[in-house]
Formats: structure tokens, C-alpha cells, sequence
């Protein structure tokens, strides 16, 4: 919303000086037929989009049962039930695994970008095969495949939290590489010349040059795939988990069942958020200090 | 390699093809040492490409550069190890965006040298010195202005004692006002002796510093020689045409078609 009357009023701002004497002079020579400026126009419809938007909150707020709603969503009796159970289990839970998973999917995506720029071709292959798979399965297919097909298909039953650490991994890791790629290619070319002139052998431009330029390049959109894997970990309900094991997706559908109210998904919904509202803060101030960063550079003073 | 009567660069036969585009077409060169040797010519004529032939940045595609009495072209050559004694100032200067400016002129150093930290920084503090930038150690690339980098980056190649110094066009990416402080680094580092391969566009720089002048045009040498000779005084009327434009680029001569 406040987007749009900013852009409403650089509109108005734009168009008023240049236009005014520019359309006084032809005025007179104009057909008498009267017809409303753009100005005039861009006014009224967003007088127009205002008045929806007020009926809009209007009917809502006269027709809706706050009572109900407030005890669907907001139950102060469920609310206390849910803690600290779920600060200190489901949450600390999600962040784990969130965190394990991230590691395994940073470290097995660069080796897939490393493989897909190989001058093997097969390696290439290999990589871009990986890729290409696992973007596009869905992460519950994964889940299921590892936590439940490989124990019926080998007899072989992965530890839960390594089942989970891999599944969110082999996903993150697919995109995660395809990451890393493009940020490795963004280093620019002269980068590597001047390390390879200094006497430097590919591997270790690749690593004391080209790799930490590529990450400041790719923190941004690196943070994204954090914030996506932290909503993937509810996955891991597929895998069934004793109480200690919830996470918030699965905390919240237990207690879901107990209370027989909305407010447990809303309290991990804030959970959620706690932890993706400053990842994409983050994200942002990141991208602000190293996206348009080849002018000012990473350092600061 | 400290054999003093052998050139410390010999390109013979030198061809450099880019799929059918043929860059260099047969360029014999020698640069003795402590030798300055400017190379001069219109662009496209193939003069940074020859630079980047003597450190193998660009693959030749037939001929023979050795320097410091190693074969680079020989396949089994150990290209990094014979770079460290190389070193190579850019156009675009290409100081590592990540690190500081003391750790630009450390790192390989280290890395490649496996000199201690220590010193490590006591060589590259000296070599900013010697460039007029010691109080720019901890600053980030980012921060200092063209010249300033530009002068980074010839103390980062110096930090590695090279044999010989190749600068590919060091100033042409610089405000005019900045041209002189990175000029003036040179004609010392001249002075000292270093032996040097400059491509320029810096006729003043080349006529005073130079002890050889070589004039490129269309992929092969035109005329080579005394600096007062090929920019004083150029036999060739190609010297001639090029140099009159660069000379007095608001005069358009009569033979000038695209003037």
C-alpha cells in the first residue's frame, strides 16, 4: 500500500512540471470535448483503489466474529500450554536440523559446482545429472525415500538425524551448487589471471582467490536457500519422532489434536518467522553491502 | 638462469591464432637484462598478446618463448613455478577485491614462496615503500583511487624479486592526472635496473625510458630499434601514419580515410 502512493506521488511529482506549460500552449487549439489529464486520471483511480480497500476492511471488520476468532487463533489457555515445550524442544529442533542439513548441502554443493566447471567432462555430467534430479523432485519424495525406502530396501535403518541431515542436504545441495557455480563464474577473469601470473596453481587460485570472492558474491541468495531449508526441515515429521525429536511443524499437529484449536500452528507459524523474518533481514543488508559491492568493496571505513 | 650474456626474454617464431583470427604472425624478440624495451602500435595489433605470450597467459599456438633460460612453451614446463619469476602488471590492475592491500602483496608470498609471515610483510612493506604507498597497507583495493591500485599491484609483483616485469598498457585505465605517479614508479624501477617489457601508449615514457622501441602493426614487428630512431625519426611509413595520430590526434591527414 505504501508502496503504491509512493509510486503515485513520484508519478505526480514527474509528470506536473514538465507537463503543465508544455499543455497550456496547445489548450486553446484543442477540441472543446473535455477530457481529464493523466494527472487527473492517476488521481482518481487511485481514489478509486483507497474507497476498495476501506469498504474492503469495513464489511471485514463488521461482519467477522472476533470472539470466535480470537479464541480459534489467539486462546491464551493453549498459548500457555504450548510452553516452553516449544521454544525449547520444536524450535531448538527445526534449528538443528536446519543447521545440519545447511552444512551437509554448503559442503556437497561446492563439490558439485566444483565438479560441474571440471575440465572432465564426465565430471560435468555427473554434476549436471545431480542437478538436474534433484531440483526436480519434491523434498517429501527424499524424505520418504531415505527415512523409510532404504530401510525397507536394504534392512539398513539410517540414524533419523543423519536420514534428515542427508534428505534436506541432497535437496539443498542440488541448488546450493548451481549457486556456487554462478557465483564462482561472476569472479572476474582478471582476478585469476593476476593469481595465476604470481606463479599460483589453479587449485590454489581456485582456493585463496576465486572461492571467498565468489561466496561475497553469492551470501545473498546463499541466505535465501537457509530460509528455504529451515521450512523444509518440517519434512522430517515423514520420518515419525518421539516427543524430545518434534520439531515445530510436527509439535504444532500434536498439539493441534490435544487442544483442538488453530493457535498451536499460529505459535509455530511466529516460530517460524522468528527464525526467517532476520535470515531475510539479513539477506537484504547482505546483498546491500556486497551486491552492488565491486563499487565500494567489502571494507567498510 | 643468472647467466648474464643470455637474454633473460627470447620469443622466436611466435604465432598466436584465435580460432581463424591470426593475432601474431611470426614475432621474434629478445630482451636483454636490465633492458627497457617499449612495445608500441595501433590497437589490434597484437602487442598485449604478446605480452601475455611471455608469461603464457595466452597459449602460443606455434614458436618458442623461453625466459630466464626456461622453454615456457615446452609442454612439461612448470608454468607456475617459472611465472614466479615473472612478474605482470594489468591494464585493469586486478588487485584480489577480497584482501587488503598488505595482503595482496603477501599472499602468494606465502603461499607460492612459503615465505614466513614475517617476512612476508617486511618485503611487501618495503615494496610499498618503494611505490610511495606505506600508508595504505591496511586499506581495502576498493578504497584507493587507479593510481593508487595501479602502484599495488606493480609492489605485488615485485614483492615476488621477479626477473623481469611485463606491464600490459598500465596506464591506460587511469584519469590523466593519475598516469604520472604510476610512470614516474616505472622510470624508477628502471633506473634500479629491473629489466622491463612495457606496452604503451605513453610516447613521452617510451621515448625517455626506453633503450629499445618496437613498433607493432597487424600481428608482426614493423621497425624496432633507439628510441630517438622509431618515435624520432620512424623509416616506416606505418611508424609514420601511427605515430602522427597519437602525436596530434586532432590532425587528419589527407591519407587518413576513416579521419
Amino acid at each position: 500500500m505504501s508502496r503504491d502512493t509512493e509510486l503515485g506521488d513520484t508519478q505526480h511529482r514527474d509528470q506536473e512540471p514538465p507537463g503543465e506549460p508544455g499543455r497550456r500552449t496547445p489548450a486553446p487549439t484543442a477540441p472543446p470535448r473535455r477530457r481529464m489529464s493523466k494527472r487527473q486520471r492517476a488521481r482518481l483511480f487511485r481514489g478509486i483503489q483507497y474507497g476498495i480497500l476501506v469498504v474492503a476492511l469495513l464489511v471485514l471488520v463488521l461482519a467477522a466474529d472476533w470472539d470466535s476468532l480470537g479464541r480459534a487463533f489467539f486462546d491464551p489457555a493453549v498459548i500457555v500450554n504450548q510452553f516452553p515445550e516449544v521454544m525449547t524442544v520444536a524450535l531448538v529442533n527445526t534449528i538443528t536440523y536446519t543447521a545440519m542439513g545447511f552444512a551437509f548441502a554448503l559442503a556437497f554443493g561446492l563439490v558439485i559446482a566444483l565438479m560441474r566447471l571440471s575440465s572432465v567432462g564426465p565430471y560435468r555430467w555427473i554434476a549436471t545429472l545431480y542437478i538436474e534430479f534433484f531440483r526436480g523432485l519434491p523434498a517429501l519424495l527424499v524424505f520418504l525415500a531415505l527415512g523409510v525406502g532404504v530401510g525397507y530396501a536394504f534392512g539398513l535403518n539410517l540414524d533419523r538425524s543423519i536420514s534428515i541431515m542427508l534428505a534436506l542436504g541432497l535437496v539443498g545441495g542440488a541448488y546450493i551448487a548451481e549457486t556456487i557455480r554462478a557465483g564462482i563464474q561472476a569472479v572476474p577473469k582478471g582476478q585469476v589471471e593476476a593469481a595465476r601470473s604470481l606463479g599460483m596453481s589453479p587449485a590454489r587460485t581456485m582456493i585463496t582467490v576465486v572461492i571467498p570472492q565468489a561466496f561475497r558474491i553469492i551470501l545473498p541468495p546463499l541466505t535465501n536457500e537457509l530460509i528455504l531449508l529451515t521450512k523444509d526441515s518440517s519434512l522430517a515429521f515423514i520420518l515419525g519422532s518421539t516427543l524430545a525429536q518434534h520439531e515445530l511443524t510436527q509439535f504444532a499437529r500434536n498439539a493441534l489434536n490435544t487442544d483442538r484449536s488453530l493457535t498451536p500452528i499460529v505459535v509455530a507459524g511466529f516460530c517460524y518467522l522468528m527464525i526467517t523474518l532476520p535470515l531475510s533481514y539479513l539477506s537484504r543488508r547482505l546483498e546491500r553491502r556486497f551486491g552492488k559491492g565491486a563499487k565500494t568493496g567489502p571494507g567498510r571505513e | 638462469m643468472s647467466d648474464t650474456t643470455r637474454p633473460v626474454v627470447e620469443i622466436s617464431g611466435l604465432h598466436k591464432s584465435f580460432g581463424s583470427l591470426q593475432v601474431l604472425k611470426g614475432v621474434d624478440l629478445q630482451v636483454r637484462r636490465g633492458q627497457v624495451v617499449c612495445v608500441i602500435g595501433p590497437s589490434g595489433s597484437g602487442k598485449s598478446t604478446l605480452l601475455r605470450c611471455v608469461n603464457l597467459l595466452e597459449e602460443p599456438s606455434s614458436g618458442s618463448v623461453v625466459v630466464n633460460g626456461v622453454e615456457l612453451t615446452d609442454p612439461d614446463c612448470d608454468i607456475d613455478a617459472a611465472r614466479v619469476r615473472i612478474g605482470m602488471v594489468f591494464q585493469s590492475f586486478n588487485l584480489f577485491a577480497h584482501l587488503s592491500v598488505l595482503e595482496n602483496l603477501t599472499v602468494a608470498q606465502r603461499k607460492v614462496l612459503r615465505r614466513s609471515k614475517e617476512q612476508a610483510e617486511e618485503v611487501a612493506r618495503r615494496n610499498l615503500a618503494r611505490v610511495g604507498l606505506t600508508d595504505k597497507e591496511h586499506s581495502m583495493p576498493a578504497q584507493l583511487s587507479g593510481g593508487q591500485q595501479q602502484r599495488a599491484a606493480i609492489a605485488r609483483a615485485l614483492s615476488m624479486d621477479p626477473e623481469v616485469m611485463l606491464f600490459d598498457e598500465p596506464t591506460s585505465a587511469l584519469d590523466p592526472e593519475l598516469v604520472g605517479d604510476v610512470l614516474g614508479v616505472m622510470r624508477q624501477l628502471a633506473e634500479e635496473g629491473m629489466t622491463m617489457l612495457v606496452v604503451t601508449h605513453e610516447m613521452q615514457f617510451a621515448r625517455e625510458v626506453a633503450d629499445q622501441v618496437v613498433f607493432m602493426d597487424g600481428g608482426g614487428i614493423i621497425e624496432q630499434g633507439d628510441p630517438a630512431d622509431v618515435i624520432g625519426a620512424p623509416s616506416h611509413e606505418r611508424t609514420r601514419t601511427f605515430l602522427s595520430r597519437v602525436l596530434d590526434p586532432t590532425h587528419h591527414g589527407p591519407s587518413d580515410p576513416t579521419g
